[in-house]
């Protein structure tokens, strides 16, 4: 039914209408959205690519008038079939919030201090350059780093690599995914991918260790576990919380936290002493399995029962569900894996679960990525630096990602020699590297501080020099190819133009490029010309792709093993290590062993934290339509737990760690839903910047309360689960 | 005519909002109000726990005590598909309906000066597509449809299921049915 306005509000509108239809992006959604109606206006649907998160999915954006007034799933496009998440369709949040940064900004105070002069582009992209010169001139151009994440990537680390560095640090390894990753390539040659390569629909029992999946949106991942629970999948969830995946689980095992090896190791045990492993699959495809049998026959469910605070009675009947429905067992590898310093070594325990499983290529289990690709365009090679990469850290397996606080380490200290530049595009490095006392240490070091970004989070504030990036629905940035069950190529392409002096990531990389004589990187005039010599190197129809959005390339996929179809795994013996020899000659324990972490004192909670649905570490905590939905964090504390120390449900409390370091004040949620020994909150929040005025001061920032972290002495990786907050009541919070 | 409801298959939800985001965009919802919203429950003690997730919405009910209640009949049920609607012209902003209703589905829209509610997306059902909190649920939790159409999503998903519907003494005769499952059956 078309709303009905009254011939008054008709004329009144009207009225408005005519009076210039071309200059109204004052004009409220809803007037657009009936003007369209009533066939005054037309709609056009433009796709392109989401970037409030990192899947990556396809979105239809509806433009009215010039207005962004509804984002929607591009059902052609395989992460988000048709449908975006609450974050995805709060995407105009993004585009049309108030507190953007708007021009370029020169620091004229101290660092840190917040004094901004606005600066014409000219002014902000030379002095960015003169300081870059001065830099590479003074101490060789390895000197400047790079930080960054997501979309300006495919902009800025080219242009930091031509410049001469070798020096990428992206919080997505040594913060993240890091462990995980170097632990699955250890077992299996190669990681799961994001998106993970997981056959989840077709699981029969599904496994998540802290994955709190719904609460953690990666938008077809979570369609397919939907579809698992429905088609009957028996779900387990490992969490000290009792998630949103938790409450759906045949079996929730609220573990006692940083014990999860012990339960892991002990699965082990029981699938091989009762001969549940697939035996065929492991003679065929793995070695090892004498030394591993050994290694783990001490773990006992009684032993691992003590260690992890559950039933033996349960740990036993979960690893007899897992085994009786092998292989279609889907044990998911996490994603945010950095947690308490022995990561990789959970990782390869989860590996070794999914091999003896036999679920790593099988239905219903992880699946393998098509062979099919697109040929690399030839470019012009990146100088060679003259010294060695600091990002590595000295860990025999970093990944390229870099290792993010050896080049905060190499900054503070200024050996083996000095960084003295950060270039930081779309991550917010006080919220995601661990002890923000270290990161401001190393800032107050730099010659040289320069930030893109949408809006003004707390690092972006720390610069020198900022430059307003466009958001992800004004620009184009790089073609996303997608590899999946089959190879995919989506665009994102400007749906409006950029709102106020604001500039698309690779007009500034190239505009920098050009003052600092590397125009030869950057041998294009517009991105989209960029684009389509790709599209017509890959036989992609360009006009087709701007249409559709994203175009999938038939090919012959082969996700799963058959008798035809043999595996190949691309570790040093060619097949599935659960014996590695690598970790081995690089000093490690070889197969995954229990070692036991500090717990809480009395009067102690470890702080553990997670996402909310509705938000994407800070970057969203600012976004109106997000905002609204989740505005601050809470701190779960176990109800019993809170109503013995007299803190009722709703009241503010603050966090003290054992450093000393005291949280903003943060609501209580006393809840059922947690253990005693632990308390939880959403990451992210705790903004400092007033610039971002729904944000600042709402909830408390956990980063902040992590100062100490456990480093994976495999691949540097930052466990950041390893602290204790007492609870300080009688907060007064405006 | 269509018999329009919508089922709620709550074993797939999975409280990520999207349906709530979604709905307000595309009704332009004003800050502050909603149209749906989902409710988290949990029941239970440490660690015997068992959580309920509630997708809640108008219930465009047959017996409806919001049009009963509207004296200006701004608000009245559409005789040819069910739906509950408002004829915000007619509508003088008194709030009976938004106290007459047991589900709480309305609120005023302050700026416009009358009340307002879901409307199933007339809109977009008149343009033959789904609600918009149907068509962007992640979880396929959302189900959408004509009850007179035997092959409809809805009544393969009643007919195969058990379904509930909120308050059900208070004879309202609500259109939106729930499909529940707890993570531990009692």
């Amino acid at each position: 039914m078309t709303a009905k306005f009254s011939r008054r509000t008709f004329l009144k509108t009207s009225g408005l209408l005519s009076a210039g239809i071309a200059a109204t992006t004052m004009l409220p959604d809803k007037f657009l959205l009936w003007a369209e109606e009533q066939g005054m206006l037309t709609s056009t649907l433009i796709p392109t690519y989401c970037e409030i998160c990192f899947w990556k999915c396809g979105a239809m954006a509806k433009v009215i008038n010039g207005r962004v007034v509804k984002l929607e799933g591009n059902p052609a496009h395989p992460g988000s079939r048709g449908k975006l998440c609450g974050r995805g369709n709060g995407g105009t949040g993004l585009l049309y919030d108030p507190n953007r940064l708007k021009t370029p900004l020169i620091n004229t105070g101290a660092r840190g201090e917040g004094k901004y002069k606005k600066a014409s582009w000219d002014e902000a992209l030379n002095f960015t350059a003169e300081k870059m010169t001065k830099i590479a001139g003074q101490y060789g151009p390895e000197s400047m780093a790079i930080f960054t994440h997501g979309a300006p990537t495919d902009h800025f680390l080219p242009l930091i690599s031509a410049f001469g560095s070798p020096n990428v640090g992206m919080p997505s390894f040594a913060q993240c995914r890091g462990p995980r990753d170097v632990g699955l390539e250890l077992t299996f040659g190669e990681s799961i991918g994001s998106p993970e390569r997981l056959d989840m629909a077709n699981s029969k029992v599904v496994v998540l260790f802290g994955s709190h999946l719904g609460e953690n949106m990666h938008n077809s991942q979570v369609q397919d576990f939907s579809e698992s629970i429905a088609r009957g999948a028996k779900l387990i969830v490992i969490d000290p919380r009792f998630s949103i995946a938790a409450g759906k689980a045949e079996k929730w095992l609220p573990i006692r936290p940083a014990t999860d090896i012990a339960l892991l190791l002990t699965w082990i045990n029981i699938i091989i002493a009762e001969e549940l492993y697939d035996k065929q699959y492991i003679n065929s495809y793995a070695n090892g399995l004498d030394q591993l049998r050994t290694a783990v026959s001490g773990y006992t469910a009684e032993w691992a029962a003590a260690e992890t605070d559950l039933k033996a009675a349960d740990i036993i009947e979960t690893a007899r569900m897992m085994g009786k429905n092998a292989p279609a067992v889907c044990i998911h590898p996490g994603r945010h894996a950095t947690w308490y310093g022995d990561d990789v070594q959970r990782t390869r325990a989860l590996g070794i679960l999914m091999a003896l499983l036999g679920s790593w290529g099988r239905e219903g289990g992880a699946f393998f990525a098509t062979q099919a690709s697109f040929p690399k365009m030839d470019s012009k090679p990146y100088p060679e630096p003259s010294r060695e990469p600091l990002n590595l850290g000295g860990y025999p397996f970093a990944g390229g990602e870099g290792v993010t606080q050896a080049i905060r380490n190499a900054t503070i200290t200024g050996a083996p020699y000095p960084i003295k530049g950060w270039f930081v595009s779309g991550t917010n490095l006080l919220k995601s590297l661990p002890n923000q006392k270290e990161t401001i240490e190393a800032i107050k070091r730099l010659d040289l501080l320069v930030a893109v970004d949408v809006m003004p989070f707390d690092t972006v504030m720390m610069a020198d020099v900022i430059l307003p990036e466009c958001s992800y629905l004004e620009r184009h940035d790089a073609l996303a190819v997608g590899k999946g069950k089959s190879l995919t190529v989506s665009l994102r392409q400007p749906i409006i133009e950029p709102l106020y002096e604001s500039k698309p990531g690779w007009w500034i990389a190239k505009e920098l490029s050009n003052r600092l004589g590397l125009g030869d990187y950057f041998p294009w005039n517009t991105y989209e010309e960029k684009i389509k010599s790709q599209c017509s190197l890959w036989g992609i129809n360009y006009e087709e792709l701007k249409k559709v959005g994203t175009i999938t390339i038939p090919n012959t996929a082969k996700p799963f093993i058959t008798a035809l179809e043999q595996p190949q795994f691309k570790t040093a013996s060619g097949k599935i290590e659960l014996y590695s020899k690598e970790l081995e000659e690089k000093g490690f324990d070889p197969i995954p062993r229990y070692t036991k972490h500090p717990l809480p004192q009395s009067g102690e909670f470890r702080l553990i934290y997670g996402r909310h649905a509705v938000h994407t570490f800070s970057r969203t905590t600012n976004n109106p339509e997000l905002h609204e939905l989740y505005p601050e964090n809470e701190v779960w504390i176990n109800a019993s737990k809170a109503s013995d120390m007299g803190i009722g449900n709703g009241a503010y409390v603050t966090l003290v760690n054992r450093d000393g370091i005291k949280s903003s004040p943060i609501k209580v949620k006393a809840t059922e839903r947690i253990r005693e020994d632990c308390v939880y909150m959403v990451h992210g929040f705790g903004t400092t910047g007033k610039g971002l005025a729904k944000a600042f001061g709402k909830g408390a920032d956990d980063q902040q309360l992590v100062t100490r972290y456990a480093v994976d002495p495999i691949c540097g990786g930052t466990g950041m689960r390893v602290n204790f907050v007492r609870i300080e009541k009688g907060v007064t919070h405006a | 005519m269509p018999k329009y409801a919508m089922v709620i298959d709550q074993r797939r939800c999975v409280a990520c909002m999207a349906c709530v985001v979604a709905c307000k965009k595309e009704n332009d919802v004003p800050p502050g109000e909603f149209r749906t919203r989902v409710v988290e429950q949990t029941e239970g003690t440490f660690p015997e726990l068992r959580m309920e997730l509630r997708s809640e919405l108008c219930n465009h009910c047959d017996n409806p005590p919001c049009v009963y209640n509207c004296p200006t009949g701004a608000s009245y049920k559409n005789k040819e598909n069910g739906m509950v609607l408002l004829k915000s012209y007619r509508c003088v902003g008194c709030k009976s309906c938004v106290a007459a209703c047991p589900y709480d589905a309305r609120y005023i829209n302050e700026e416009k000066g009358y009340v307002d509610k879901c409307t199933f997306c007339a809109h977009r059902v008149k343009e033959g597509k789904e609600p918009a909190c149907v068509a962007t649920c992640v979880g396929k939790s959302r189900i959408f449809g004509d009850l007179d159409d035997p092959k409809s999503l809805v009544s393969i998903a009643l007919h195969q299921n058990h379904s509930e519907v909120l308050l059900k003494s208070v004879g309202t005769i609500p259109r939106v049915y729930y499909i529940k499952k707890f993570s531990k059956p009692e």
